[in-house]
């Protein structure tokens, strides 16, 4: 392993590490406050902790420690977690993913940046001390005492701590420099470090990776023994380690932060959840550090290169395309009915085609580190509109392609934003509608007949429909006398540069809109709908395809060649009928279906097959509708079947192809060209007024 | 200006050797994965008149280049006896399409000789060096200029 691959282990592991922060969070939200969950989160903070220090992450450990400062002040039940203490923590949550985000980026954080909330969360500590101090004094202790555990303690001046330490084989060979220990420790305060060379043999009989130096360090420091052994955190269990502290009272060794009754009673309890660290004289176990109940959730995991399951999965295509050629050739040679050969062949198709889907399966993800990030675009949202939000999610397990969870952040982000600013009314508002004072918004998603629909809902206002209806009226993009339906209405709200705000907000309008959200959703093979109730809230809804190696796709002929159109983009098809198709020009075609007019294009033109469309005589015409939707119709020669196709990128060994997504192969082993339809319309400039045209075919 | 001018420590070049439009070429073995027979390609929409098509080459999808048209010398009519060689270009993985593969050969470095300045220009702008065996002239071809330079717009 070199020193990246550890660094990249690391981060890899703040990941998972920053999303038990925020789940335990989120937990405590839903009310569990409980000591289990408390410390799931300490733990987490301390391990990101205890790795931004071997990577020498100043900023970062500093910010943790000062995090985990005030956590370990909750596990000692000093400070209670109320609304305002767990919001402060969801931004110092937040605060700290952006550290570790930076340092994983090689960015250098500003440790400036961090100070108001550094004070933010001392104030918490300290306030809350005096409050327990107050009534620690009124129940039993006198205030002096306070002072003295307090006070002193903090002034007390250097304390001497000598360690001993005596790394094993195992320290070393996992990468360890106890020089770096040693410099770590240096900067606690004045070291002076010895070596016991007495083990160390003749060179004659020397191994070379048996340690064989113990060190003796005095270190003279403010710092109490929990600095001292975080240290050495790292190397837990990796040596030996003794740590005696010398000329000190024993009061000076409580950490400031643990509460007073422990000290008057001196017998703890053996269920107290931080058991305070007495007077630890001479040598104690090496285990100082957070204890870590067993009952710590162990994911059987492992991590894999994309790159070899993308391999995999061509292989199993090419596996399960030869199944079929054999599947062919068998059948040509008209072997009796019921042989054994088919009844073997059958089996192998079934198996080959599970074992296709299972290592589909591989590449899909659990939607839930996508929806934590959204919590925080939520709060951030919330707090930046002055609407206290209630973000919920619902479904977090559910698993969709990891593409398509790194594409949806996005268009979520954009979708939350809107909701916050847009859907949920101001405080005053709710009030007077009968409604509680904090939005909420909620966030599912779920797997339904064979795709991925994830949700958003707002208990807001819901689409004001007749205002957006003025607004498309006003900027042309509807006539006045247009009858709507309410789902033509909220359909509005697609269309590119369409925005209700006249202001532009700070937060979700920024020049795009939901056409924005609409085409990339539709990049990822999935559709988009709005669904409102005026006064009740708004619900936005994405369904997607399970996994972006596989599209649903029309088997068209064109010129000879086959082609593959994405149903995604398909509304219907229709056979040319001489009656309905219109000329306009020389080569201007247009089909008119139900009062609309669309623009026919011939595919063989398009792709530069052929240089004058065909006669449309007894060809098929697909009608498409595009991102933004304008229609279209696509002349082909042949609709061939509908099926489901592997797709295979262009990009890789060649380049983009105009008008082409993607490559898939077929049954035969031959390659089929995988259309993209948005790009074929636009191509096509020759649409002479789209706006009114668009409106007129969704109006039929 | 060739990469023969330059002192290399290996004194001896594998080449695999080939035959468009009855003259001998010759690339490196190191860029070779494979040598098939041909099969039907797709034809790629908007493509320069030297691009083939797209084949299938266990599950991956790669553009056959014709070479003898990339070379000016007129497009291939493929039969089954005409060859593609599958050869590793930078990133990617691409088909040439040559007539037939002759020899598998090791010559002397110092034997690539610069190509002389008499060819014509289109010739010239894909053949690296020229190397002689026995009577035989084999020009040496420098693969990264076979794909379209600008692949973000294919005309």
């Amino acid at each position: 392993m070199s020193g990246n691959d550890i660094r990249e282990g690391f981060f890899e592991e703040c990941e998972d590490l920053l999303e038990a922060i925020s789940d335990g969070f989120a937990a405590m939200a839903r009310g569990q406050r409980d000591s289990e969950t408390l410390n799931a989160v300490f733990r987490a903070v301390h391990s990101i902790k205890g790795g931004a220090g071997a990577f020498n992450l100043d900023t970062l450990v500093e910010f943790a420690h000062k995090f985990e400062g005030v956590l370990d002040a909750v596990r000692s039940d000093q400070l209670k977690v109320d609304d305002v203490v767990l919001r402060l923590f969801h931004r110092a949550g937040d605060r700290l993913a952006d550290l570790v985000a930076l340092a994983r980026d090689g960015q250098i954080a500003n440790p400036a940046d961090n100070a108001a909330l550094v004070g933010e969360l001392a104030a918490l500590i300290d306030d809350d001390d005096g409050a327990a101090d107050e009534a620690a004094a009124a129940a039993f202790v006198p205030v002096t005492f306070s002072l003295d555990l307090f006070g002193p303690a903090d002034e007390a001046g250097p304390v001497r701590h000598v360690i001993r330490f005596t790394p094993h084989r195992a320290l070393y060979t996992t990468g360890n420099d106890p020089a770096l220990l040693f410099q770590a420790l240096a900067r606690l305060g004045d070291l002076e470090v010895s070596a016991d060379l007495s083990r160390v043999p003749p060179l004659s009989q020397l191994e070379w990776d048996d340690p064989c130096i113990d060190w003796t360090l005095t270190l003279n420091t403010e710092a109490d023994e929990a600095a001292v052994r975080d240290v050495f955190d790292f190397v837990d269990g990796l040596c030996d380690l003794e740590i005696v502290q010398e000329g000190a009272a024993p009061a000076v060794f409580l950490p400031p932060l643990i509460e007073a009754p422990p000290l008057l009673v001196p017998e703890i309890p053996a269920d107290d959840p931080a058991p305070p660290v007495a007077p630890r004289l001479g040598p104690v176990p090496a285990d100082p550090m957070p204890e870590a109940p067993a009952a710590v959730q162990q994911r059987a995991t492992i991590r894999v290169d994309l790159e070899r399951v993308d391999r995999l999965i061509n292989l199993v295509g090419e596996l399960v395309i030869n199944q079929a050629m054999l599947t062919q050739s068998i059948s040509e040679v008209k072997l009796p009915p019921g042989n054994r050969v088919e009844v073997s062949l059958d089996q192998l198709k079934r198996l080959s085609s599970e074992v296709q889907e299972r290592i589909m399966a591989i590449r899909a993800q659990p939607v839930k580190p996508l929806f934590q990030r959204m919590a925080r675009i939520a709060r951030e949202a919330g707090q930046a509109a002055g609407k206290t939000i209630y973000f919920r999610t619902f479904g977090d397990a559910t698993e969709v392609d990891k593409t398509v969870v790194e594409r949806l952040g996005d268009p979520l982000t954009h979708m939350i934003r809107n909701a916050v600013d847009h859907g949920i009314e101001s405080p005053e508002k709710r009030l007077t509608a009968g409604k509680p004072e904090t939005g909420t918004v909620v966030l599912s998603a779920a797997h339904r007949s064979g795709r991925v629909v994830i949700e958003l809902t707002d208990d807001g206002a819901g689409i004001d429909r007749p205002k957006v209806r003025e607004i498309a009226i006003r900027k042309g993009l509807i006539s006045a006398d247009k009858e709507l339906t309410d789902n033509e209405i909220d359909n509005l709200l697609f269309l590119p540069g369409f925005s209700t705000k006249t202001e532009v907000s700070n937060l979700s309008g920024r020049g795009v809109g939901m056409d924005v959200v609409k085409s990339e959703i539709q990049n990822l093979g999935g559709r988009v709908s709005f669904g409102s109730r005026p006064g009740f809230g708004t619900t936005v809804t994405i369904s997607l395809p399970l996994t972006l190696a596989v599209l649903e796709g029309m088997v068209v002929e064109a010129n000879g060649e086959t082609f593959i159109l994405p149903t995604t983009a398909l509304q219907e098809t229709v056979q040319a009928d001489p009656a309905s198709i219109h000329r306009i020009g020389t080569d201007g075609l247009f089909l008119s279906i139900r009062g609309g007019h669309i623009p026919i294009l011939d595919l063989g033109v398009c792709l530069g097959l052929q240089d004058r469309p065909s006669d449309l005589k007894g060809r098929v015409l697909l009608l498409l509708e595009n991102s933004s939707g304008g229609r279209t119709a696509l002349a082909v020669d042949r609709v061939v079947d509908q099926r489901e196709v592997v797709i295979k990128g262009l990009e890789g060994n060649y380049g983009h192809v105009p008008g082409i997504a993607a490559a898939t192969i077929l049954g035969d082993g031959r390659i089929a060209l995988i259309l993209d339809t948005d790009e074929l319309a636009s191509a096509m400039a020759a649409e002479p007024d789209p706006i009114p045209q668009r409106l007129a075919a969704a109006g039929g | 200006m060739s990469a023969v001018a330059e002192p290399i420590a290996v004194t001896h070049r594998e080449i695999v050797s080939f035959r468009v439009a009855g003259q001998d070429f010759c690339i490196d073995i190191g860029s070779v994965r494979e040598i098939r027979g041909w099969t039907a390609t797709t034809v790629l929409p908007h493509a320069p008149d030297y691009i083939r098509g797209v084949m299938n080459l266990r599950g991956a999808v790669l553009p056959v280049v014709d070479l003898s048209a990339r070379l000016g010398f007129g497009t291939t009519e493929p039969s089954e006896r005409h060859v593609v060689i599958i050869v590793t270009i930078g990133s990617k993985t691409v088909g040439m399409l040559v007539d037939a593969v002759s020899d598998i050969l090791s010559a002397p470095t110092d034997d690539f000789q610069p190509t002389p300045d008499v060819v014509s220009d289109k010739a010239k702008a894909f053949v690296e060096a020229v190397l002689s065996v026995e009577d035989r002239l084999i020009r040496l071809i420098e693969l990264e200029r076979i794909m379209p330079t600008s692949l973000g717009i294919v005309k």
